[in-house]
């Protein structure tokens, strides 16, 4: 075995990673797929929506965030932690309005697919239905739809840093944080452009290009036929 | 104003076997003399306002949501309407192929529900029938053939629509300018396994339909009947088109009130009044006014209005109806069952020849044109014409919505129903029996209202009557 090689254990498992490897990039090496929403791949880890949660040696750690160690042991599958994700997911859901039934991201929406792969038929919490959230359609190419953003900041870190611009940012603190565009203007203001990496990442129908609308059938989504998570598992070793 | 203070008041809240939540009150004298009766729609969700500010493309997925019925006919309708919008102005031949498909099978299976389920108790047992037994149980009970073939049926169009539309309720196959999907060959030859079934058992439907109306003509002409207008599409030949097609109206005695309207221009010809006693609005034509300018739709209107139709067998049988009525309009409210058959047989008719076009199989989806401020889409849908009109700014969110749903349209004249009814059957009653208020709920049920689509509410559907004198004191209490 290598020096190289780090050496650990989730759910019984053992599976091994290279230094410097997060807990979440060595599992989906090797074929277990940790629930998340906010983590992506090709940006850096974040660690805000907590669903990616898992127990390390007994404690709670995100696991795109978390390095691998050498021998600890990691929780992942269990249903002490699947039920504090349905809770964090289910939050999620009253916390804007998500209606999927009109949605053109049904059937591509990493939110809507983890629901169905945590078993969450309906929110067990009562919806907020906020009614200050609006949608953003200034743009010729791209609408923001913030009824649906969940704050996972994809969009924020794919701007900055892999288009290089900087057109989404936080705004406001606990239940007001909201994503803006160049501190609270219109996104024509903006430098977006239709061939960003940042229109591409959100995991809910809150950036979407326009006139796309529902050309995919339903049969031929992302997640009609496979539940999420799928791809990761296909090459377990 | 009509004193009613002192007035007896019957009510039958909810209206049963219908889609949706309605009311009825009358209201009676001492002598059980009716004064007043009225089909009251309680509800509201208003969905014109839901849609403002949503991206168009959102407009044919969203606003079907009005009901789990007949929503592909909302779904096309708005369709119809943001093809308008993307500039487009003519589908290609699989896109516009495809949705008749969807649009036929949807008919199919909502005209079965409505004649198995939801009307049949009623022609099969007597409309003061046990009220245990004049229901669908009752049906699946006395006569498993009919109930079979209901089900059958119905599962046959939703099954089409699942293929055209991606789901059997809700789906999203009409986009703006086209469709997504085309139809396989596997999907295809599905459907043409079981055609000649379906088209057998259109015919029995229809016959049982013509049959119950001929052969009872006398109980029947009269039951909640009046002479009124006429308004549904037609072809540019005068054919009965249920996608497609220009507005005509006829009077009670057939001449034509006007004639070969572009839908875009339906707000000179078509004006909605409002009423404080009821959430749904009262259209009228234009040119007669609201007093004398309110017109039925559905199939006895488009049966009625069409010169013919152009499938054989759906076209003999419109012969036949019309010669009950010497080739002059039907203006028998019970009439529209038989109405509603043809078309179901129409509707298996045109299915069956788009089955055997293999345009079905095009490649060719969507087209795009220069992008326009307003659409406007009509269609017939089960229950009648249906408008939808939008408006769209340059961010493409919708600024303004205008429905006008079929059963709208039929507003007045189910009143007019119910009056008459009430007047003729329940007037001096001594006592106001079930079966005798189910009676005004057979002449509703005749126009096949969705309530929920026409006040875009969702209701329960338990049966409730009460009787309350004019005090507001319950004095009587029926429930199923």
């Amino acid at each position: 075995m290598s020096e190289n090689t780090i050496t650990f254990e989730i759910d019984g498992v053992e599976v091994q990673g290279a230094p410097g490897q997060t807990i979440m990039q060595a599992a989906d090496a090797a074929g277990i797929y940790i629930p998340r929403l906010c983590a992506f791949e090709g940006l850096p880890p974040y660690g805000s929506c907590r669903v990616c949660t898992v127990k390390v040696n007994g404690r709670f750690q995100s696991a795109c965030t978390q390095p691998i160690a050498e021998g600890v042991i990691v929780e992942n599958d269990t249903e002490e932690l699947l039920e504090f994700r349905r809770n964090l997911v289910d939050m999620l859901f009253v916390e804007g309005n998500h209606f999927c039934m009109f949605c053109e991201k049904s059937g591509n929406c990493e939110l809507q697919a983890l629901a169905y792969r945590l078993g969450i038929t309906a929110p067990k919490y009562p919806y907020m239905f906020p009614a200050d959230r609006n949608v953003d359609a200034s743009h010729k190419d791209i609408f923001i739809d913030h009824n649906r953003c969940i704050l996972c900041a994809r969009c924020i870190r794919a701007s900055q840093d892999l288009d290089g611009k900087n057109v989404f940012q936080f705004v406001g603190r606990g239940p007001e944080k909201r994503i803006a565009v160049n501190a609270r203007a219109r996104l024509v203001d903006t430098d977006l452009d239709v061939t960003d990496r940042a229109v591409d990442v959100c995991p809910v129908g809150a950036i979407l290009r326009k006139h796309v609308g529902y050309a995919t059938p339903v049969g031929e989504r992302k997640y009609d036929s496979a539940p999420i998570g799928s791809d990761i598992e296909a090459h377990k070793q | 104003m009509q004193d009613t203070q002192d007035l007896k008041r019957v009510v039958i809240e909810p209206v049963t076997r219908v889609e949706g939540h309605g009311k009825v009150t009358i209201l009676l004298d001492e002598q059980n003399k009716v004064k007043q009766a009225r089909l009251h729609i309680v509800e509201f969700r208003g969905f014109e306002r839901f849609i403002q500010g949503r991206p168009y493309w959102e407009a044919p997925v969203l606003v079907q949501r009005l009901c789990g019925i007949c929503p592909v006919s909302h779904h096309l309708a708005a369709a119809k309407a943001m093809d308008l919008i993307v500039g487009v102005d003519k589908l290609t031949p699989t896109a516009e192929k495809m949705r008749r498909l969807m649009h036929y099978g949807q008919m199919f299976q909502s005209h079965s529900l409505h004649f198995f389920h939801l009307a049949s108790p009623d022609l099969l047992f007597g409309f003061g029938a046990d009220v245990a037994i004049r229901n669908v149980i009752g049906v699946a009970e006395k006569h498993k053939d009919l109930a079979v073939q209901g089900v059958m049926m119905r599962k046959y169009g939703q099954e089409i629509i699942k293929a055209t539309a991606g789901k059997k309720i809700h789906g999203t196959g009409a986009i703006p300018g086209g469709i997504n999907k085309n139809l396989s060959i596997e999907e295809r030859d599905s459907f043409l396994k079981d055609i000649e079934q379906m088209r057998e058992w259109s015919r029995g439907a229809l016959k049982i339909a013509k049959d119950y109306t001929v052969e009872n003509l006398e109980q029947v002409a009269p039951f909640g009947s009046f002479d009124s207008n006429h308004l549904s599409l037609v072809r540019e030949d005068g054919a009965m088109d249920l996608y497609n097609g220009n507005l005509r109206a006829i009077d009670a005695q057939g001449e034509k009130i006007f004639d070969q309207v572009s839908p875009l221009k339906y707000l000179d010809y078509i004006a909605e009044d409002v009423r404080d006693w009821s959430y749904m609005k009262f259209p009228f034509i234009r040119s007669l006014g609201p007093e004398n300018g309110w017109y039925r739709v559905g199939p006895l209107a488009r049966v009625n209005a069409c010169d013919f139709i152009d499938t054989p067998e759906a076209e003999e049988a419109r012969k036949e109806f019309m010669a009950v009525t010497d080739g002059k309009p039907n203006n028998l409210t019970m009439a529209y069952h038989w109405a509603r058959m043809i078309e179901t047989l129409h509707s298996i008719e045109k299915i069956h020849e788009l089955l055997e076009d293999t345009d079905l199989q095009g490649e060719d989806l969507v087209v795009r044109g220069e992008r326009r401020p307003e659409g406007i889409g009509l269609l017939e849908a089960p229950r009648g014409t249906l408008f939808h009109h939008y408006r769209v700014d340059e961010n493409d969110q919708v600024t303004m919505a205008n429905l006008i749903v079929s059963t709208t349209s039929n507003n007045e004249p189910m009143n007019r129903a119910v009056t008459k009814v009430a007047m003729d059957h329940i007037s001096g009653q001594p006592e106001i029996t079930e079966g005798l208020l189910n009676h005004i709920e057979v002449a509703i049920r005749a126009y096949d209202p969705c309530l929920s689509c026409a006040t875009h509410a969702l209701g329960r559907m338990p049966l409730v009557v009460r009787m309350v004198d004019a005090e507001g004191n319950e004095v009587a209490k029926k429930s199923t």
